[in-house]
């Protein structure tokens, strides 16, 4: 009786703290890089990155840069719960970055080019990231395409193709897309109200509360329906699946169609806000999908979980690019921010590292 | 076989007054169990009665809340498969644990290779594993991939895994449980070889019979609790079974004449591609099943069997021939749209039968979940109807676990997972039923539990389609046998009028029905 009882044989707990302890170590050895590059300013370097928007110097100051924050954390949110969702169907969707590229470029496009108002900018950027989507699933169910492949793939050609199209909506003089708000204000997501919370912080909009209630559907979805229980059926055991009557290549396409949907909106949410232009010249794909994975992991893969992680990786990442950069190569704050990122992919390791623990503990006794 | 053990020379292992809880649950309720050096000492139970644990408590699996262990009468501290290993305690698990896409002998060695400079010694390793092979009688082939070889040959791997080892006691939990008659043959043979080297065994079985062939002395455990330990000589099965059970047990299945009403299923010329080789996997095989009939199919394991269930469920494509259940033709017709014709209690339960890490209610809808009954209008589960619906089975067909409905399926014990899917199945109220295997793994208290259930629902007019390797079953339960051998029917048998002996020779493709002409059905 004594394992797997009280408040640490708690599966949700047990997560909790696997994920605290991975932040802990990730943060650790950002410390010790910082130590290595140039140890007088570490220790204020690692406080600043956990900070982030509490270092400003006023109130109103910091409470515009915790908007600033969470306007980025909503597309990420949007990203960890396409690989979340798809995760629990068993499906790796590494592609969540060239879904969030193809949501970007047609919400983009569809703003700056056709003038469209800002929520059919959103659907047909959830349309374009579901279409990706369906392509690696129906590689998936009728080829038996692995889709970390086949979304690796499509990353890379959904970047270059957005690239091309949004030539034609850039700036004359820059590799940026035109500015939003200035060429057609109908398509920046309305603030309603947000933004006097935040210091007048125009880049909060109704992304920020959407993003929070669309991880609490994906929730409900998963564990309170019928369409769910198919799905995590699918996920934990493919053949009673199929035994039950289950259509599985359907559901396979259908998943990744929902997760590409995911982060095609997410890329709208950040876009259409107008905080960031599209940089028609980039040559990387953009962190934001794999950023996802781990804010997926972090979260403890529960969608519920995932507000808190994304919050922190963008948290971190924005505290990253606050270090002095004239003690430290401008690189430090990706390196940094990208270490703990790297060390949230443990946390189901950690959690079974504890409970292993534990079950040892109560068991010899 | 017996010899008086003298008193000086200490057990080999003792396993004094453990105890061993789960969430809800005492597997392991004051158990103790003494095994002497060179005997073999069988654990009987019923499924669940904490076996499985008690042995894993030994082999270092989990830790024991209670008691001591004693090797050669020196109390010792086993935390881990490694301190079992040092101690020379192995284990063959009645789920093997072999990596897939190794071979044999990568298998057999692994985590005890041989090293030098940094490289494998594989030659060495060959040559030891191929020395014990044959000094105990174990055929492989060591450079098989584990995919590739029958399970009898993935139990022998897993035998020669201790052997490698050097291990002096060795545990074998249900290990005939997947095996064909012939192989079962064969283990009992290996065991007795490997007494006869001077090692020990603890045998876990709830069949009887192999108890009372290879056992000299056999521990009961009831429901967690130690009933006794008794020597295989002084009992009976009979006697052994009420320790079991606690209760007196019909070995014979009690039923009244069959009445066949209409036919049900109607099979003509069915013909499926094998995965394997060339050669269909069933070939032009027809046959019919009525109402109110149980129709067995006898075979030894590989003979087709498992595709022609997969052909009738739908699991996979037939190339030719017809399906008619009901008079409707399903020859291609989807999962789920046979779900209103077709139950099926699937062959292998982990695979296709349960969602493991789904709660137990989950499971006992995952034939009907999408039925209104389960489902709103708008698509969410009905909860409180599922824990109804759940609660019911459980309490209908005796399915034990440690909470209930919610418990994990996976941690319920491979009887009760079975019970599960037959509420689940026969609950659906079907006029056509598929059972493969259905007592594969289980004890005499659930099989003959199985076999009134299976009768009853013969006698509601279902038709029952048993597929079966056991041959006591095969004659037991069924109204008609029908053999199959290398994907062909080869013969029609009625069980009241033929014998094991001659079952057993079509089985083996020694005889077959001048009626059952070769290549076409
Ligand atoms: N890991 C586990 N967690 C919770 N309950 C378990 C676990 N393993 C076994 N049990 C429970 O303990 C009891 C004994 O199981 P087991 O030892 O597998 O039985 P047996 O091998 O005799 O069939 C069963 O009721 C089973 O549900
Ligand atoms: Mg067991």
């Amino acid at each position: 009786m004594k394992e797997n009882k009280g408040f640490f044989g708690k599966p949700g707990v047990q997560t909790i703290m696997a994920s605290l302890i991975c932040i802990v170590i990730g943060l650790f050895f950002g410390f010790l890089v910082l130590l290595l590059i140039h140890p007088q300013g570490a220790w204020d370097s690692i406080v600043t990155i956990i900070l982030n928007f509490i270092t400003r110097s006023s109130g109103p100051a910091k409470i515009k840069a915790l908007g600033n924050t969470l306007v980025k954390t909503s597309p990420l949110l949007m990203c960890a719960l396409s690989v979340c969702f798809c995760y629990k169907v068993g499906l790796f969707n590494i592609g969540a970055a060239g879904q969030y590229e193809a949501g970007a470029g047609i919400a983009l496009f569809a703003a700056l080019g056709w003038g469209l108002p800002w929520w059919v900018c959103l659907i047909l950027a959830g349309l374009a990231g579901a279409l990706l989507g369906c392509i690696s699933g129906a590689l998936k169910a009728y080829r038996n395409v692995n889709e970390v492949i086949s979304g690796i793939m499509l990353n890379w050609i959904t970047l270059y193709l957005v690239n091309m199209i949004l030539t034609k909506v850039k700036d004359p003089a820059s590799p940026y897309t035109l500015p939003l708000a200035a060429t057609n204000p109908k398509a920046v997501i309305p603030g309603a109200g947000l933004p006097a919370f935040f210091a007048n912080n125009r880049y909060v909009t109704l992304a920020i509360p959407l993003a929070v209630i669309i991880a609490i559907a994906i929730w409900v979805v998963l564990n309170k329906t019928v369409f769910g229980y198919e799905l995590r059926a699918t996920g934990f055991n493919k053949e009673a699946a199929r035994y039950a009557g289950m259509a599985e290549k359907k559901n396979i396409i259908v998943t990744l169609a929902i997760g590409g949907a995911l982060a095609g909106v997410g890329a709208a949410f950040l876009f259409l806000t107008g905080y960031q232009q599209w940089t028609t010249t980039q040559t990387s794909v953009p962190g934001m999908g794999f950023n996802g994975i781990a804010a997926t992991f972090l979260g403890g893969l529960n969608p519920i979980g995932t507000i808190f992680s994304s919050f922190f990786i963008q948290q971190i990442t924005d505290g990253g690019a606050l270090i002095d950069k004239a003690v430290y190569p401008s690189q430090i704050s990706d390196l940094i921010s990208a270490l703990i990122v790297y060390l949230c992919g443990f946390t189901m390791f950690f959690r079974l590292i504890i409970a292993n623990k534990l079950a040892r503990k109560g068991g010899s006794k | 076989m017996q010899e008086p053990y003298s008193a000086q020379e200490p057990y080999a292992i003792e396993m004094l007054h453990i105890t061993k809880r789960f969430p809800g649950i005492i597997a392991n309720d004051d158990v103790t169990i003494q095994l002497r050096k060179g005997e073999i000492h069988a654990l009987l139970g019923e499924n669940g009665a904490g076996k499985s644990t008690l042995m894993s408590v030994l082999f270092g699996l989990y830790q024991a809340e209670e008691g001591e262990i004693r090797k050669d009468g020196k109390t010792v501290h086993i935390n881990n498969p490694n301190d079992a290993n040092e101690l020379g305690i192995g284990m063959v698990h009645q789920h093997f644990k072999l990596v897939q896409c190794f071979s044999v002998l990568d298998n057999i060695i692994l985590g005890a290779e041989t090293v030098k400079n940094g490289f494998l010694q594989k030659d060495e390793a060959r040559k030891k594993v191929l020395a014990l092979s044959e000094k105990y009688g174990l055929q492989i082939d060591p450079d098989a991939k584990i995919s590739d070889i029958t399970v009898g040959m993935q139990q022998r791997t897993e035998i020669l895994k201790m052997l490698y080892r050097d291990n002096e006691i060795l545990i074998f939990d249900e290990p005939t449980a997947v095996l064909t008659p012939q192989e079962i043959e064969e283990l009992m043979q290996i065991m007795k070889n490997l007494i006869a080297e001077g090692k020990s065994i603890l045998f876990i079985s709830h069949k009887l019979n192999e108890i009372m062939e290879v056992a000299d002395r056999v521990s009961v455990l009831r429901k967690g609790k130690y009933i006794g330990t008794v020597n295989v000589a002084d009992v009976d099965e009979a006697e052994l079974s009420r320790m079991m059970v606690g209760r007196d047990v019909q070995l014979k299945v009690d039923k009244d004449e069959a009445k066949p009403g209409e036919v049900i299923l109607d099979v003509q010329g069915l013909t499926l591609a094998s995965k394997e080789h060339k050669k269909n996997a069933v070939n032009n095989v027809s046959f019919n099943v009525r109402a109110g009939e149980i129709v067995c199919i006898a075979g030894i394991d590989g003979n087709g069997q498992t595709e022609l269930v997969y052909g009738l469920t739908g699991l996979e494509n037939p190339t030719s021939g017809s399906v008619k259940v009901c008079g409707r033709d399903i020859t291609h017709a989807s999962i789920r749209k046979r779900a209103d014709l077709v139950a099926h209690i699937p062959e292998d339960r982990h695979k296709h039968g349960l969602v493991l890490d789904y709660p137990l209610e989950y499971n006992m809808i995952l034939q009907r979940y999408y039925e209104p009954q389960f489902t709103s209008k708008f698509g969410f589960l009905k909860r409180k109807e599922i824990r109804e619906y759940s609660d019911r089975l459980i309490e209908e067909y005796d399915v034990r676990s440690g909470q209930g409905s919610i418990t994990t399926t996976r941690a319920m014990s491979g009887g009760n997972q079975q019970k599960a899917i037959i509420a689940r199945e026969i609950d659906r109220g079907l006029k056509f039923l598929i059972a493969v295997q259905p007592t594969r793994g289980l004890d005499v208290g659930a099989i003959e539990n199985i076999h009134a259930q299976l009768v009853a629902e013969r006698d509601k007019g279902c038709a029952i389609l048993l597929v079966s390797l056991e041959l006591s079953e095969v004659m037991n339960v069924s109204d008609r046998i029908l053999v199959m051998y290398e994907g062909e029917i080869v013969g029609e048998l009625d069980p009241k009028k033929t014998t094991t002996e001659e079952l057993g020779l079509y089985m083996a493709g020694a005889k077959r029905d001048p009626q059952f002409q070769k290549g076409r059905g």
